[in-house]
């Protein structure tokens, strides 16, 4: 079974989620004409990303009946959407969130887990952490989606895997930093050896779509990827500039590449659950 | 040893990137620069009309009666290398009356009446050409301090304030800031002679690459003296980055209410853009 990936690297407004939601529709026009299956864009990417205060007057709920996702919930009925969002619970907890769209369902909502409090970033003051990773099956068959800070730590993905997960959808609103003397960023550079990494480890494929533009004197890296689970770079966008990335995955590859090498096989999760007990108990 | 290079193709992307989108999200699409002849000016200059295009860039040239003729001439290789609008605004005749109002004045005062000076010339052009004024202070003069408060550190936006001294070198090296420029020593030029690094007791290799120890690395001051820097140079540094943090940041208000700019009152620049 082949799926073709299309990655929304776009550039977004702060805090004007109309204005975002129009380019996300005309994309997925765009993405469906090119016979793309699945439409991935950033974190956040109906929002903008350093949101502060901005936080709780966008948020929207992810269902039929909300002005946003009833468009975006259409649009999914010829091709599959992730869009980045904040999501406003019952209780009014606001998450960085992401919601995976299909024929006219929401198939899964992550919050994202890790929220970075240190450094230039200050997620934790504004939003609420989520608590759950889990895979869920789509037509292309079982996935799992990552926001950013998530996949910087090592356990989300292993979970998505042991969840059967074997495709990672990974967004990012990723600020480019750690300029050198090196062909890239240094946070360009450190995402793409993660995401090979992950790809190869887990045998899997990695669809990573990053954001661009600015936000204040913030720079948004883009170069969004897709490896496959040989750990082989399929696509990549440009960095710095907007761009619908196209990546033809060929499912099929999964089956040869655990032929040759089963990691997942032989994993030994026993193992990892009696140990990490006891690490977490003798700490 | 502390290698501070850049790839200079590389900072010029995210830089000309940073002005063109920063300046026409909020509906412009011109800058103002008060060009001085030194380097960060021209660096400054040469971002800018690669931006937004040299027809929309006004480089102002702002002497005075003392100023050297060096500053103007190197000033005016930037305008006639990049093809942008400018304009020289004598300053004598504003700040003259002050100085006469107040004859003790020295070095310091006038200096800093000058830059101040020169702040209200180009936030006028500003509003005649209808641009942007875009900063031209670097990171190692920011961190230390070194300049005047609403004066050359008043700004709309600054494309180099993260590039120590010596990162803006490399960097107007390789956009082609012209060579007279890259060669002199670095002077605010605003008494006969001065030189920066005179004023400061230290070098900008030294200042910067214990900066970047001290700023980037996160190292300690007792971390510098061990890595080889001499312990009067690391403290002289170390207090003037502290004594001149004010500069760096928005008077603060004094909080009475629930909700207070500064404190919890939080968006950026570019909220609803």
């Amino acid at each position: 079974m082949t799926l073709t990936i299309a990655l929304a690297q776009i550039n977004t407004t702060l805090g004007n989620v109309e204005r975002n939601l129009e380019k996300h529709l005309a994309l997925a026009k765009e993405a469906r004409k090119s016979d793309a299956d699945l439409l991935i864009f950033p974190e956040l990417s109906l929002t903008g990303y350093v949101l502060q205060d901005l936080a709780s007057a966008v948020a929207h709920r992810p269902r039929r009946d909300d002005p946003v996702f009833r468009p975006l919930l259409e649009a999914s009925q010829d091709i599959d959407l992730v869009v980045g969002f904040v999501d406003e619970d019952s209780r009014s907890r606001f998450y960085i969130a992401a919601a995976y769209l299909s024929r006219g369902e929401v198939l899964h909502v992550h919050h994202k887990v890790y929220l970075p409090t240190y450094g230039l970033f200050d997620e934790g003051r504004f939003f609420a952490w989520g608590d759950s990773v889990r895979a869920f099956d789509t037509r292309f068959g079982r996935m799992g989606i990552l926001i950013c800070e998530d996949f910087w730590h090592a356990s989300p993905p292993y979970l998505l895997w042991l969840d059967g997960a074997d495709t990672l959808l990974l967004t990012s609103a990723s600020p480019g930093r750690g300029l050198g003397s090196g062909e890239q960023l240094a946070s360009a550079q450190w995402v793409e050896h993660i995401n090979r990494a992950y790809a190869s480890l887990y045998t899997v494929f990695v669809a990573h779509a990053n954001r661009v533009g600015y936000e204040d004197g913030l720079n948004f890296w883009g170069g969004s990827t897709v490896f496959d689970p040989d750990g082989d770079l399929l696509a990549r966008g440009p960095y710095h500039e907007e761009a619908l990335t196209l990546a033809e995955v060929d499912l099929r590859q999964i089956h040869r590449t655990r032929a040759r090498l089963p990691l997942l096989r032989d994993e030994r999760t026993a193992l990892v659950r009696r140990e990490l007990n006891r690490i977490l108990q003798d700490n | 040893m502390i290698d501070l290079s850049i790839n200079p193709a590389l900072a010029r992307k995210i830089l000309t990137g940073f002005l063109r989108t920063e300046i026409t999200r909020v509906n412009f699409r011109k800058a103002v620069i008060g060009l001085s002849g030194g380097i960060d000016s021209a660096l400054s200059c040469f971002l800018a009309a690669e931006a937004l295009g040299p027809e929309n860039v006004l480089a102002v040239r702002m002497p005075y009666r003392t100023s050297s003729p060096d500053s103007l001439e190197h000033a005016q290789l930037v305008i006639d290398a990049l093809g942008v609008q400018s304009l020289t605004v004598d300053i004598t005749e504003m700040v003259e009356p002050l100085f006469s109002r107040f004859p003790e004045m020295d070095n310091l005062r006038k200096g800093n009446v000058m830059a101040r000076a020169r702040m209200i010339v180009l936030y006028d052009q500003s509003a005649a050409f209808r641009g942007l004024v875009v900063g031209t202070g670097n990171k190692t003069e920011l961190l230390l301090g070194y300049s005047t408060l609403y004066g050359d550190s008043a700004c709309a936006l600054n494309p180099i304030g993260d590039l120590y001294k010596t990162q803006v070198r490399q960097l107007a090296r390789a956009v082609g800031v012209p060579e007279p420029i890259l060669a002199k020593p670095p002077s605010a030029d605003l008494w006969v002679g001065q030189t920066d690094e005179e004023e400061l007791g230290f070098t900008y290799e030294q200042a910067d690459q214990l900066l970047y120890l001290l700023v980037d690395q996160r190292y300690s001051p007792e971390d510098c003296v061990a890595a080889g820097f001499d312990a009067s140079l690391v403290r002289a540094v170390m207090e003037r980055v502290r004594r001149n943090h004010f500069k760096r940041i928005l008077p603060p208000i004094a909080k009475l209410g629930n909700r207070t700019i500064g404190y919890d009152f939080l968006y950026l620049r570019d909220w609803g853009t």
